[in-house]
């Protein structure tokens, strides 16, 4: 049985706002009864057509689909376009105190209809920003619940996701028949790439402390998603002086190419921590 | 809030009778029954005669008897053996609709360099047995086939199976995992085609933490767990005695119960399948046209979701089980469904409800009145059927 919080079940058994809106200004649909959940959103906008003044659902799908849409309604009530094309999966999940990570792609769901609904309505006859809608841009990834990549890097991105694991409980992608996974594991390398291109190049001159920080720093963000990428992981052990003791876990302990995983690790610190880095492979 | 267990599939409850019997066997009288003292000796009179009980139940002799500790295990000890004792042999046979614990395994040695066939079944979850007659070879180490299967109650044609292994198998073994027929339907043995067998205690009334593997006299076997000479060495490890007492009473009072199983559980379930076909449109019965379970309802409800409806029933104190994959943290509708083209838009509104004897016609009573409300309120609340549910 799923941990589902207080509010999740309240929203689940008493869902606010269910139904259609017969004129509706917008109305975003997504999902399918093959992907065992779908949203169809109805949002009424004020006179200005800026505000949203009222939000109606139908859901198809588990409890957590069903209070996702509940608390999604709720919150871009009263909101204009803008600020509601702001709200995050993460905000929905919040919304209702948390969603297991296995759910999560109840939320995106949300807001994935959210999205559709508005670029529609902005891409109607009076076009005003023209947002382009991005979900289905891009060439289709996960076949079996016809994702792109376009949509699945966003997520990625948005959730800061490291494992294939995690994009199948975000999204769904890869939850099937599997055949996807290869292509999602390359999605979340380039997303984690690009964001490690943005990070500061190493600096000119460090105090000791600054460059044990700097190390424990590089391990974190550039070293080790990129191992989890894979089902590995590694532990910092010690720092002396340019000597970094490391201890690899996971998939990458035992992996026969963890070698190659440690100079690896070497050549990134040397790249943004300091020349002088030795990296030591450690049983510990 | 009383609370209406039907989901016997998943687990059952133990027996009062049942408990009665093994709660001597932890404090009291807590010996091993390899010692060669008087206080393990009694134990193992014990052990001896709940080997007696299951047997007799199977129709088996006891010397076929192996305790092992739950149907997961007795199904990966009887393919491991089967398949060191013709180590030249590459080929296993099984169908899409096993449990995990033969499916897993199965196609796990699939990449590790066996070959594995899946049999197909239809649309009501039959086996084709001209498949099976096509795909048996001179390779072909071991047949295993479920007896009945979990979530729909399909049951298969076994002794015709066995016929079909032993005709064309030369020598392949044939193995059932019984863990859903055993205490439901009669079996007997003595007079069948299968050589291993797997039951779990804990579907009928026993313990969780107990299985059987039943060998046939004669037939080689090599032991999945080694060390000590335990179960004349075919699976070593100190017995679980209490739990190996318990399942033997179960046993005893589940041949007692056989003909209430197949009568007046059968009639609940029956007067179950029934009302709510009447009372619900868009539904149907998985399964429904082949031999069933007598205590096994698979009913699949268009355009709504499983686990909505089992959380809705849930909160209504009934508790049953879904096809969906949503309960089940996997995102495709069951492969059992999948397998028998159950349409998408029925899989995923799949509901089992698998009773026990120790259901009353109360219990049906509240499901009829409670689940069609449950379904008329998701379809409600649901983007799809309205062309359909409207009229
Ligand atoms: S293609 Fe993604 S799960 Fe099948």
């Amino acid at each position: 049985m799923w941990d589902y919080t207080d509010k999740v079940r309240d929203h689940f058994l008493n869902p606010h706002n269910v139904g259609e809106i017969k004129d509706a200004d917008a109305v975003g649909e997504v999902g399918s009864l093959a992907c065992g959940d779908a949203l169809k959103l109805y949002i009424k906008l004020d006179e200005d057509k800026n505000r949203i003044i009222d939000a109606k659902f139908q859901t198809f799908g588990c409890a957590s689909a069903i209070a996702s849409s509940s608390a999604l309604t709720d919150i871009i009530k009263g909101r204009t376009l803008d600020e509601a094309l702001a709200v995050s999966n993460q905000e929905i999940a919040d919304y209702l105190g948390g969603l297991p990570e296995e759910k999560m792609h109840c939320s995106v769901m949300g807001q994935e209809a959210l999205e559709v609904a508005i670029a529609k309505y902005r891409g109607g006859p009076v076009p005003t920003h023209n947002h382009d809608h991005e979900e289905l841009e891009g060439d289709v990834v996960c076949k079996c619940f016809g994702l792109t990549d376009v949509f699945l890097k966003k997520v990625i991105a948005a959730n800061k996701l490291t494992t294939a694991e995690q994009v199948t409980h975000f999204t769904k992608a890869g939850g099937a028949c599997g055949g996807c996974l290869p292509r999602i594991k390359e999605l979340i390398a380039e997303v984690l790439g690009t964001e490690a291109k943005e990070t500061p190049k190493k600096p000119e001159k460090l105090t000791n402390l600054r460059k044990m920080q700097l190390i424990q720093e590089t391990l974190e963000k550039e070293i080790r998603p990129l191992l989890w990428a894979d089902g590995g992981d590694l532990e910092l052990v010690d720092i002396s002086g340019s000597e970094v003791q490391i201890a690899f876990r996971k998939a990458c302990a035992g992996c026969s190419a963890s070698g190659n995983t440690a100079k690896f690790v070497e050549a990134k610190l040397r790249e943004l921590v300091a020349d002088d880095i030795v990296v030591v492979e450690v049983e510990g | 809030m009383k609370e209406i267990y039907a989901d016997n599939n998943a687990t059952t409850k133990v027996d009062e009778a049942v408990f009665e019997e093994m709660r001597p066997y932890f404090c009291e009288l807590y010996g091993n029954p390899s010692s060669m003292h008087f206080f393990g000796g009694q134990v193992q009179k014990k052990v001896d005669e709940a080997r007696n009980r299951v047997a007799q139940l199977l129709g088996a002799s006891p010397e076929e008897i192996v305790f092992t500790a739950c149907g997961t295990e007795s199904d990966n000890a009887a393919i491991r053996s089967a398949l060191e004792v013709y180590p030249e042999r590459r080929h296993i046979i099984t169908t899409r609709v096993e449990h995990p614990a033969v499916l897993t395994l199965c196609r796990n040695l699939g990449k590790r360099g066996y070959r594995v066939t899946e049999l197909n079944v239809d649309g009501e979850g039959r086996l084709d047995l001209d498949e099976l007659r096509g795909a048996i070879d001179q390779d072909t180490a071991i047949v295993s086939v479920m007896y009945a299967n979990n979530e729909t109650g399909v049951v298969f044609p076994i002794e015709e199976i066995g016929k079909i292994v032993k005709e064309k198998g030369k020598g392949a073994f044939f193995h059932t995992d019984a863990v859903q027929a055993v205490g439901k339907i009669p079996l007997d043995m003595a007079t069948s085609t299968v050589d291993m067998l797997s039951l779990s205690g804990h579907k009928l009334h026993a313990p969780k933490g107990i299985g059987v593997l039943y060998l046939r006299k004669g037939v080689p076997f090599r032991p999945f767990l080694v060390g000590g000479h335990q179960e004349r060495s075919r699976r070593a490890g100190t017995e679980n005695t209490a739990a190996i007492i318990a399942l033997g009473k179960a046993c005893e009072l589940a041949a007692l119960h056989m003909a209430d199983e197949n009568g007046r559980v059968k009639a609940m379930r029956d007067r179950l399948e029934k009302e709510l076909l009447a009372l619900i449109p868009h539904a149907r019965i998985n399964g429904g046209q082949a031999e069933r379970l007598p205590n096994t309802l698979s009913i699949a409800f268009e355009f709504v979701e499983g686990e909505a409806i089992l959380m809705l029933l849930s909160e209504k104190g009934i508790c049953a089980s879904s096809g969906s994959a949503c309960t089940s943290g996997s995102l495709e509708p069951s492969h059992v469904l999948r397998a028998m083209g159950v349409p998408f838009t029925c899989a995923h509104g799949s509901v089992r409800f698998s009773l026990s004897r120790f259901n009353d016609d109360s219990d049906i009573e509240a499901i009829i009145r409670e689940l069609p409300p449950v379904i008329e309120r998701l379809r409600q609340m649901s983007p799809f059927g309205r062309e359909f549910l409207d009229k």
